[in-house]
C-alpha cells in the first residue's frame, strides 16, 4: 500500500466533516417544524435521525479517504504502463469512430423503441451543451456555472419569434445562437476581470438573473407559465405531420408520429456533431491556441501581445452560441418551454458532464455525458435513492480519475508526431 | 553616452503604498546593443521591468521606445498587451511562464497569434481552410521550428513544455519572446539555475540574436559571467536608484558597485569581481 496520511488525519477529517454535517442537519433534520392546525408553529425534535446522519458522515469520510490512498489519486495514471497507455489512445480512436456509426444506426435499430430514441435524443441535447461548455471551461478555462443562461436565451429566442412572427426554425436556429452569443459578450464584458472562485458566482448570478428575467418579464415571455405551441420543426418546409402536404404523404409512404422523432434525433445529431467539429476546427486555428494559452498562463499570454479580453471574450461567444443551438432545438422539439426548464441543476450537470469527461477531450464529454444521462436513467428502478447512488459513482469515478475519464491532451499543431500530452502537466485555469 | 537609443527611461519611479521599489532612475539602451541591468536582489531590477513592458503602471517618469523607422511610443501610456503588439517589446520571467500543458511547438505558435490572427482573417478565413491562411500557418511553423534549431530544442518539438528540463525551459521561453519578432527583448536573469555550460550556450544564443538579427537586449542577469562577457553597457541599481554605469570595465572597478554588493552578498560580490577577468 501507498504511504498516504496517517490514520490521525484520516480521522481529523471524518471529524471535521462530521461536524459540518451536524451544523447543517441540526437545523435541516434536528428540528422539524411545521404549521399546526390552527396556524400555530409546532415543531418537535429527530435526534435519532440527526445521529445516524452524523454518524453516517463520519463513516463515509473514513471510507472515502481509504479509497483515496487505495485507488487514488492519480491511481489510474501510474498502475497504468506507458505502452498500454498508447495503446488505449490508439483504441480511443476507433472508440470515437465505433461511437459515431453507432450513433447514426440508432434510430434504425431502436425504430421501435420510442422510449430510447427519446432517451438518445435527451443524451445527444446534452452531449452537445457539454461540447459547448467545453470552449468556455474546457479550452478557455473559464469556470462558467451560468451556461443554462445561454441555452434559455436561445430557447426562448426560437419559441417567441416562432410564435409571434411565424418564422420557421432553419431562420431562428441562426438568429437563436447570435442573440446568444450576444448575452454571452453582455456577460463578458463584466466578469473579463474576475478570476476563479468570482468569475464561477458572478456566472452563477447571471443564469439566475436571465431566469428572474423570463419569470417576471409576463409580457412578453408568459412568465412562469412560459410559451406553448412553438411550432415543431418542418423538413426545411416540408411539415412532418399527417398532413396531404406531409413528408410521409410526399414520399408515399405511411405517415407515423415517429418519423418526428427519428428527425429530431438527426437534427440534434447534425447540430452536435457541427459544435464538435467547430471545435476542433477552431482549436487548430490562433483562436483556439490563444484560449489554451489563456487557459494556461494569463500573464505570458499579455505578454506576448495577446489581447486577453477578446480572447475571453471569443470563447464566452462561441460558448454561449453553441448552448442557444441547443436551446433552440430544445424548444422545437418539447413544443413548450418555461423557465423551470432553466434552473441552475441543468448548469451543474452540463458542467459536471464537462469535468467527468475530462475537461477539453470531445470524446471525454461524449462519454461522460452517455453516463451521467443514460446512467441517470439505469438508476430509475431505484427510485429515491438513484440521486444517492448516482452521487457515489460520480464520486467514486473521481477518485479513480481526478482529470476525468479522458485524461490527456492531444497537441493542435506537430512537426513528427503529435504525442499525447498528460493532464497533469496541463492547467485548468479557470481565470 | 552617444549612439542611436532605443529605450530611454526618463526619472521612473514606481512605489507599492509605502514601499519605494524604484525611485528617479533615468537609463537608456541602445539600438542593437546588449544593456544589463543588475544590482542585489530587491534592488528594483524587476519592478523596471514590469514597468516597461506596462504589468506595472509606474507612478512617475516617462519611458520611451524609439523604432527603426523613427515613431516615438510612450510606454508608460500603452497598457499590457499592447506593448508586446504594437510597441514590440518581448520578455521573459524570472520565474519562467511557459504554457506548460503546451508542446514546445504551439508554445512557438501561440507567441505568433497576433500575424496568424490577421492571416485567418479573424478566425472567419482560417475557419474555411482559406489558402491564405494555410500558407501563413506554414510560414509560422517554419518559423518556430528554426527557433526551436537555434536554441537545440528540436528534437523536443513535440513534447510537452513541462516536461523539459529548466535550463530548457529557460531557452524555450527565450525563443517564443522572439518569435514574436521584437525591437526590444527583455530577459529576466535568463541564466539563473542554468550550469557553467548551459550559460556558455546562452551568451552564445543572446550574441547571436544580436550580431545576426540585430535585435535590442535589455538584461537582468546575476552571473558575472555572462553579464561581463556579453554586455555592451551596463547599468547598477541599488534600492531603487542607479549606482553606476558603463562599460563592463568601468562597472567592474567602480568601488560603489563592490560595496554594493559586499553589502548585499558576498558571495555575489566575488562573483562581480571574478567575472569577466
Ligand atoms: N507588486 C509589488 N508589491 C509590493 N512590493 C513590491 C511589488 N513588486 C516588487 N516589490 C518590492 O520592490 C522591491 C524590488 O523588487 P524587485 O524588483 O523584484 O527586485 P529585483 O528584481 O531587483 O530582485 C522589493 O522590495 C519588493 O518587495
Ligand atoms: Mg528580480
Amino acid at each position: 500500500m501507498k504511504a498516504g496520511p496517517g490514520i490521525p488525519s484520516i480521522l481529523k477529517t471524518a471529524f471535521v466533516n462530521a461536524l459540518i454535517a451536524l451544523v447543517l442537519f441540526s437545523l435541516m433534520v434536528g428540528i422539524r417544524t411545521e404549521a399546526g392546525a390552527s396556524g400555530q408553529l409546532t415543531y418537535w425534535t429527530r435526534f435519532g435521525e440527526l445521529v445516524s446522519l452524523v454518524a453516517a458522515v463520519f463513516g463515509g469520510s473514513i471510507v472515502l479517504e481509504l479509497l483515496r490512498q487505495w485507488i487514488g489519486p492519480t491511481g489510474a495514471e501510474k498502475l497504468v504502463p506507458p505502452a498500454v497507455k498508447s495503446g488505449m489512445s490508439f483504441i480511443g480512436r476507433y472508440v470515437a469512430a465505433a461511437l459515431l456509426i453507432f450513433t447514426l444506426l440508432v434510430p434504425v435499430i431502436f425504430y421501435n423503441q420510442r422510449y430510447i430514441l427519446d432517451l438518445a435524443i435527451l443524451v445527444l441535447t446534452y452531449v452537445m451543451l457539454g461540447w459547448g461548455l467545453n470552449v468556455v471551461v474546457g479550452l478557455a478555462g473559464l469556470l462558467d456555472l451560468g451556461y443554462v443562461a445561454f441555452y434559455a436565451v436561445g430557447a426562448y429566442s426560437y419559441g417567441l419569434l416562432a410564435t409571434n412572427f411565424g418564422w420557421s426554425f432553419w431562420v431562428c436556429l441562426p438568429l437563436a445562437g447570435i442573440l446568444a452569443a450576444f448575452w454571452g459578450v453582455l456577460l463578458g464584458f463584466p466578469v473579463l476581470r474576475l478570476r476563479g472562485d468570482y468569475l464561477a458566482i458572478v456566472t452563477l448570478a447571471f443564469g439566475e438573473i436571465i431566469r428572474l428575467v423570463i419569470i417576471n418579464w409576463q409580457e412578453l415571455t408568459g412568465g412562469p407559465n412560459g410559451v406553448s405551441g412553438i411550432p415543431r420543426p418542418s423538413f426545411f418546409g416540408i411539415p412532418l405531420d399527417n398532413s396531404d402536404d406531409g413528408l410521409a404523404a410526399k414520399l408515399g409512404i405511411e405517415y407515423s408520429p415517429t418519423h418526428r422523432i427519428v428527425f429530431l434525433f438527426y437534427l440534434i445529431l447534425a447540430l452536435a456533431l457541427l459544435t464538435n467539429w467547430a471545435t476542433i476546427r477552431l482549436r487548430r486555428l490562433p483562436i483556439g491556441r490563444a484560449w489554451e494559452a489563456l487557459r494556461e498562463d494569463e500573464v505570458a499570454c499579455r505578454a506576448l501581445g495577446i489581447n486577453t479580453t477578446t480572447t475571453k471574450l471569443t470563447a464566452f461567444a462561441t460558448g454561449a452560441m453553441f448552448g442557444g443551438f441547443a436551446g433552440a432545438f430544445f424548444a422545437t422539439r418539447q413544443g413548450f418551454i418555461s423557465p423551470e426548464s432553466f434552473t441552475f441543476q441543468e448548469s451543474a450537470l452540463v458542467l459536471a458532464i464537462v469535468v467527468l469527461g475530462g475537461m477539453g477531450s470531445q470524446l471525454g464529454v461524449a462519454l461522460s455525458a452517455l453516463a451521467m444521462i443514460g446512467g441517470f436513467e439505469l438508476f430509475r428502478s431505484l427510485e429515491t435513492y438513484r440521486m444517492l447512488v448516482f452521487g457515489m459513482a460520480m464520486v467514486l469515478i473521481m477518485i479513480w480519475r481526478p482529470r476525468g475519464l479522458i485524461g490527456h491532451r492531444a497537441p493542435t499543431v506537430y512537426l513528427t508526431k503529435a504525442n499525447a500530452i498528460s493532464s497533469d502537466l496541463v492547467k485548468e485555469g479557470h481565470g | 553616452m552617444s549612439g542611436d537609443k532605443i529605450l530611454s527611461v526618463d526619472r521612473l519611479a514606481m512605489r507599492f503604498g509605502g514601499i519605494v521599489a524604484v525611485q528617479d532612475l533615468s537609463f537608456a539602451a541602445e539600438r542593437k546593443k546588449i544593456t544589463a541591468l543588475i544590482g542585489p536582489n530587491g534592488a528594483g531590477k524587476t519592478t523596471v521591468f514590469n514597468c516597461i513592458t506596462g504589468f506595472y503602471k509606474p507612478s512617475g517618469g516617462a519611458i520611451r521606445l524609439s523604432h527603426d523607422g523613427g515613431s516615438t511610443i510612450a510606454l508608460e501610456r500603452l497598457n499590457d498587451f499592447r506593448i508586446a503588439k504594437q510597441a514590440k517589446v518581448a520578455r521573459t520571467f524570472q520565474n519562467i511562464r511557459l504554457f506548460p500543458g503546451m508542446t514546445a511547438l504551439e508554445n512557438l505558435m501561440v507567441a505568433q497569434h497576433n500575424a496568424l490572427m490577421r492571416a485567418s482573417g479573424f478566425t472567419f478565413l482560417g475557419l474555411i481552410g482559406a489558402p491564405r491562411y494555410r500558407d501563413a500557418e506554414k510560414r509560422a511553423i517554419d518559423l518556430a521550428t528554426d527557433w526551436l534549431k537555434r536554441v537545440n530544442l528540436l528534437d523536443r518539438a513535440d513534447d510537452a513544455a513541462g516536461n523539459f528540463a529548466y535550463g530548457d525551459q529557460r531557452r524555450l521561453e527565450i525563443a517564443r519572446a522572439m518569435c514574436t519578432e521584437p525591437a526590444l527583448l527583455c530577459l529576466d536573469e535568463p541564466a539563473a539555475g542554468l550550469n557553467a555550460r548551459e550559460s556558455a550556450a546562452l551568451s552564445e544564443l543572446l550574441l547571436s540574436i544580436r550580431d545576426e538579427l540585430g535585435t535590442s537586449i535589455l538584461l537582468i542577469e546575476h552571473d558575472m559571467s555572462v553579464v561581463m562577457e556579453i554586455s555592451d553597457h551596463i547599468v547598477v541599481m541599488d534600492h531603487g536608484v542607479k549606482i553606476a554605469e558603463g562599460t563592463p570595465r568601468e562597472v567592474r572597478d567602480d568601488p560603489k558597485v563592490i560595496a554594493a554588493y559586499l553589502g548585499a552578498d558576498e558571495e555575489e560580490a566575488a562573483a562581480v569581481m571574478e567575472g569577466g577577468s
